[in-house]
């Protein structure tokens, strides 16, 4: 964090001040010193360390570039671009009206239907947009936990996929009492995942194996071991040989919320509940501090006494319940029964929630809202004006790309930014003397870069390769240990 | 050739890190820039070289205006300059790194070595540097390393060499080397700027003393001043250069190491069957040049690294095998040599960062639960205890100066009953009233009868801090040396030699240095 790139629009953001007391200050303690090797900021930190509206901005542009892409697509457009030359508002107008149908399609889908007959089906949209939201809210708060101890858990996929197969098995297997069934079976969930997820830490922990490199290798793993299974007739329980399971005991279904033709369910709850644990385990625990702290810095952790391996399992472990029962809240929510497309591909959206949401609780559960909004949204945008549900599928893509690459919406952002800041004077010579910097220092080559703090793709790589070297020690230094 | 800066100013945003500046250097001077860390030096000298545009003021290169626009530009106007962390490819050859940058080529673009190699011994005759133009950049020491750095910047026709804290890597014996071809280079001509903190060193060669502090000129000083003069223009103040620390009442030996062993992941030795002891209301000296297992011998202690053999004892409980926690708890506070990257999380709160090894047990924690307003207390006690300056806890910790972290460090490992205190390197980058304030809390902590252990290079340190001294070379322990052992014995021992010789050569007066014959004249 204490190295930020000294792009153009590093000093700046619309407004937040918390973003800039946090670029500006570290800048201003270093600089007197500009021969000492730049500490530098971790990818992640790059991701995380910009304020709320790197996030908004790249859901705007993102939805412009589909926009974009919806056009392009639409037949009617590109028959006038046949005689755009002739008639250039033909394009426009019709341009305009696809996109302008899709999007407002895209809405109704997934908060408020105006255009619908009744009023429950009006409001039928924003509830499936919540049940679309849950796992995803679960999952994404485990990756984002992952990421905040330090991990890059990409194995969402693999534990909702273990978390579904434990909820739904004990969801018809045995037979319970009401509400003892389907919490029983949320925990068998949570520890389905738990189970799935400890796999990878204990690996990482014990051996140093890489988490990324296990945690994709869990989730092909998880996603044949299921497909296999529902072969199996003991575990599926049907006579058929339809690669599905029994449907789970009522006892074991979430409650529904509101009636039918509602389907918005206790899942939801559990969601809610969920962040508010995660936000408390963050901020307000002793094992938050621990994950934190080897997250942010795991040598300092060590030094401190904390087991760096310890928090790393435990971190995956929690990683693991959390999207355990992003798995389990769908089978006994909203599917009831175990197929080979459980999952659909709530584990990698999850990563993308996780990300857009920086890590934080708060910032995890609205974008899992946004992208359950996407979600609900995009089958009806599809059914309604023929716009490939695909889109959708772009735009989130577009979000992630974006998010990944602040400097990039920054210097999109670039101009309006600057007009918004001629107002204050003062800030303005500010923000010009650090661009002086950044060109100056690229362009006295690589002493310069060397010397002075470099340019940003400099900056960025530099200390990746580092991140990576460290985290490899200290696996290895804590195998040490014992 | 004359160097002038005339009003030199430049802002970071709202920070003005050189405010209208003004520095003459003559030809054949020796001119040195001091100030504390953060005075604006180097920036002063990155502008000079070209890395940084000005946004005031001029340079002057006999007296007609100049402007940089890049190192290249300084180079060719007759700047050189060595930085601090050297600027070299560790598997270069002498020759290849003095070619690089401006490579002499033979038709065809192909590397003329022959010519560089000739470069480099001619220079080196020149001065008597004694250096292999063949010579692998890694095999050389640090010292002759810069050596290599100096050269190539008078091959390049350097007629002002700027040095960057260059004796800050360097043995007594080395900077006295070095200031040996300091004199030699002016002799012929060459005026050097001397960027440097240390008061000694600056007496012992400036023939022209500019004192900056926060970004300003505040005076001209000539070598004649007192070191206390220098140091009280340099921090604004009247500070004491050396601690008063009475008189050491040392009770019964309660921790000792014996026949430590360790050895690093590349399999070398480095700390190599050492042993001590400290008793307790003892400050026990670490003294060495950097790398000679000081570093390891202190995280063996705590627990970061594991000896291949020897036990660590305190107070009767053997400490090996034992994880960092554990000894944490058996009331051991460390104070890390890189406060950094060991001692700090850079993105936590103060706050945080003062519970840093505390965090999980009472009356920080009842169980899972942190407690935010015991946590936010203490963190406000310890800011007024230790006159951190901060404007709020909650602030990350990168937002503080090198001074108020270690303060923060501090506050942490001795905020609490101690049984053993190791600090490794604790005012490294500190201003000289940090460090008088890091010195006064460890002879206090000595005062309460906690053994302590100081790791450190700095020679005005130790013999300031020690009541023992225990030298360390190359893993091992040169000696253990009672306080008042004169310096350039401690110098010697630093460099290898055994105590005795080291004794009887400073004895015979064949070790004497510049520095500490300038620290002579400073007594009554």
């Amino acid at each position: 964090m204490n190295a930020q790139p000294a792009g153009p629009g590093s000093a700046s953001g619309p407004a937040p001040a918390q973003d800039q007391a946090v670029e500006a200050r570290p800048a201003a303690g270093q600089l007197p010193r500009p021969a000492g090797p730049g500490r530098g900021a971790t990818v992640l930190e790059q991701i995380f360390s910009g304020t709320v509206w790197v996030p908004i901005g790249s859901i705007l542009l993102a939805l412009l570039a589909g926009g974009v892409l919806i056009a392009a697509a639409d037949p009617q457009v590109q028959a006038t671009l046949g005689y755009f030359f002739a008639r250039p508002s033909d394009f426009f107008g019709v341009a305009w009206q696809t996109v302008s149908e899709a999007y407002s399609a895209l809405f109704r889908g997934a908060i408020f239907d105006w255009q619908a007959d009744t009023f429950v089906r009006m409001i039928r949209p924003l509830t499936e947009s919540l049940v679309s939201a849950t796992p995803l809210i679960l999952t994404g708060l485990g990756i984002a936990l992952g990421f905040r101890s330090g991990l890059f858990n990409i194995g969402g996929q693999g534990q909702v996929i273990l978390g579904a197969m434990f909820a739904g098995f004990f969801g018809y297997a045995i037979g319970l009492p009401p509400i003892v069934h389907f919490l029983f079976a949320l925990l068998m969930g949570a520890v389905g995942g738990a189970i799935w997820a400890g796999i990878a830490g204990v690996l990482k922990a014990r051996t140093g194996a890489n988490e990324v490199i296990v945690t994709i290798m869990l989730n092909s793993i998880a996603g044949y071991l299921l497909l296999y299974l529902l072969k199996q007739s003991w575990f599926t329980q049907t006579g058929s040989t339809n690669p599905a399971s029994r449907t789970i005991y009522e006892t074991a279904q979430l409650p529904l919320l509101l009636p039918p033709p509602f389907r918005l369910h206790a899942g939801f709850l559990v969601a809610i509940l969920a962040t508010i644990v995660v936000w408390w385990l963050l901020e307000r625990s002793t094992v938050g501090f621990e994950l934190r702290a080897v997250g942010e810095n795991a040598r300092a952790a060590r030094t401190a006494g904390v087991s760096v391996s310890r928090a790393t399992i435990l971190a995956m472990v929690i990683a693991g319940t959390l999207s355990g029962l992003g798995g389990a809240t769908t089978v006994l929510g909203t599917e009831h029964k175990l197929s080979g497309g459980i999952a659909g591909s709530i584990g990698f959206d999850a990563i993308t929630v996780a990300l857009l949401g920086r890590s934080r609780p708060l910032g995890v559960f609205f974008a899992g809202l946004l992208f359950g909004a996407f979600k609900a949204g995009g089958y009806l945008m599809q059914s309604q004006t023929g716009t490939p549900i695909d889109i959708v599928l772009v735009v989130q893509s577009i979000i992630v790309l974006l998010i990944a690459a602040p400097p990039l919406v920054r210097t999109i952002f670039w101009p309006l930014i600057k007009a918004r800041r001629l107002v204050p004077g003062q800030d303005r010579g500010g923000a010009e003397g650090d661009t002086g910097v950044g060109t100056r220092a690229g362009a006295s080559g690589a002493e310069g870069t060397a010397a002075g703090r470099g340019p940003v793709s400099t900056g960025a790589s530099g200390t990746d390769s580092e991140g990576t070297g460290q985290a490899d020690e200290d696996s290895t230094g804590t195998k040490g240990e014992r | 050739m004359k160097l002038e800066l005339r009003g030199i100013t430049k802002r970071f945003g709202s920070l003005v890190a050189n405010d209208d500046i003004s520095v003459v250097v003559r030809p054949g001077e020796i001119h040195a820039l001091l100030g504390e860390n953060g005075a604006g030096k180097s920036t002063l000298m990155n502008v000079l070289y070209g890395l940084y545009a000005p946004d005031g003021g001029q340079i002057l290169i006999d007296d007609a205006p100049v402007s940089f626009d890049g190192p290249g530009d300084a180079v060719a106007a007759g700047i050189g300059m060595v930085h601090q962390h050297f600027m070299l490819v560790p598997v270069f050859t002498v020759a290849e790194s003095v070619a690089l940058g401006y490579e002499p080529t033979k038709a065809l673009g192909i590397l003329d070595l022959d010519a560089a190699r000739a470069r480099v011994r001619e220079i080196s005759e020149r001065f008597g540097f004694h250096i292999d133009p063949d010579a692998v950049i890694e095999d050389l020491p640090v010292g002759v390393q810069q050596r290599v750095e100096i050269i190539k910047a008078l091959s390049r026709d350097a007629e002002v060499l700027i040095l960057d804290e260059p004796t800050a890597v360097l043995t007594p014996q080395e900077t006295d080397e070095l200031i040996a071809i300091m004199k030699q280079l002016k002799a012929r001509g060459t005026s050097i700027v001397f960027i440097t903190h240390k008061l000694r060193e600056v007496r012992a060669v400036a023939d022209e003393i500019t004192v900056i502090r926060r970004g300003r000129v505040v005076g001209q000083a000539s070598p004649e001043s007192t070191e206390s003069e220098l140091a009280g223009l340099m921090v604004g103040r009247e500070v004491r250069l050396s601690t008063d620390k009475g008189h050491a009442e040392p009770g019964p030996e309660t921790f000792a190491v014996q026949n430590l062993t360790v050895v690093d992941k590349a399999g070398s030795t480095v700390v190599d069957d050492i042993s001590f002891g400290v008793r307790a209301g003892e400050i026990l000296c670490i003294a060495g040049v950097q790398g000679n297992g000081q570093t390891e011998l202190a995280q063996a202690i705590i627990g970061l690294v594991e000896p291949l053999a020897g036990s660590i004892v305190l107070e009767g409980a053997e400490l090996t095998g034992r994880t960092v926690k554990q000894r944490l708890d058996a009331g051991i506070g460390f104070v890390p040599e890189d406060r950094t990257e060991d001692g700090l999380v850079a993105s936590f709160s103060i706050r945080e960062n003062m519970i840093l090894d505390q965090y999980d047990r009472p009356p920080y924690a009842s169980g899972l639960a942190l407690r935010p307003t015991v946590i936010r207390d203490a963190a406000e006690a310890k800011v007024e205890e230790f006159d951190i300056r901060l404007t709020s806890i909650d602030d990350p910790i990168s937002t503080l100066s090198g001074g108020n972290q270690q303060k923060v460090v501090l506050s942490r490992e001795l905020g609490r009953p101690l049984r053993l205190f190791i600090a490794s390197q604790p005012t490294r980058g500190l201003d000289v009233g940090s460090v008088e304030f890091v010195h006064k809390r460890v002879i206090a902590e000595r005062g309460r009868g906690v053994p302590c252990i100081i790791v450190s290079t700095e020679l005005d340190e130790v013999l300031n801090l020690a009541d023992r001294i225990a030298v360390m070379y190359k893993g091992r322990i040169v000696g253990i040396v009672p306080a008042g052992t004169p310096r350039d014995a401690v110098g010697l021992m630093m460099a290898g030699v055994p105590e005795s010789e080291a004794l009887a050569r400073v004895a015979d007066g064949s070790a004497a240095t510049m520095i500490s014959e300038a620290a002579e004249e400073d007594l009554p």
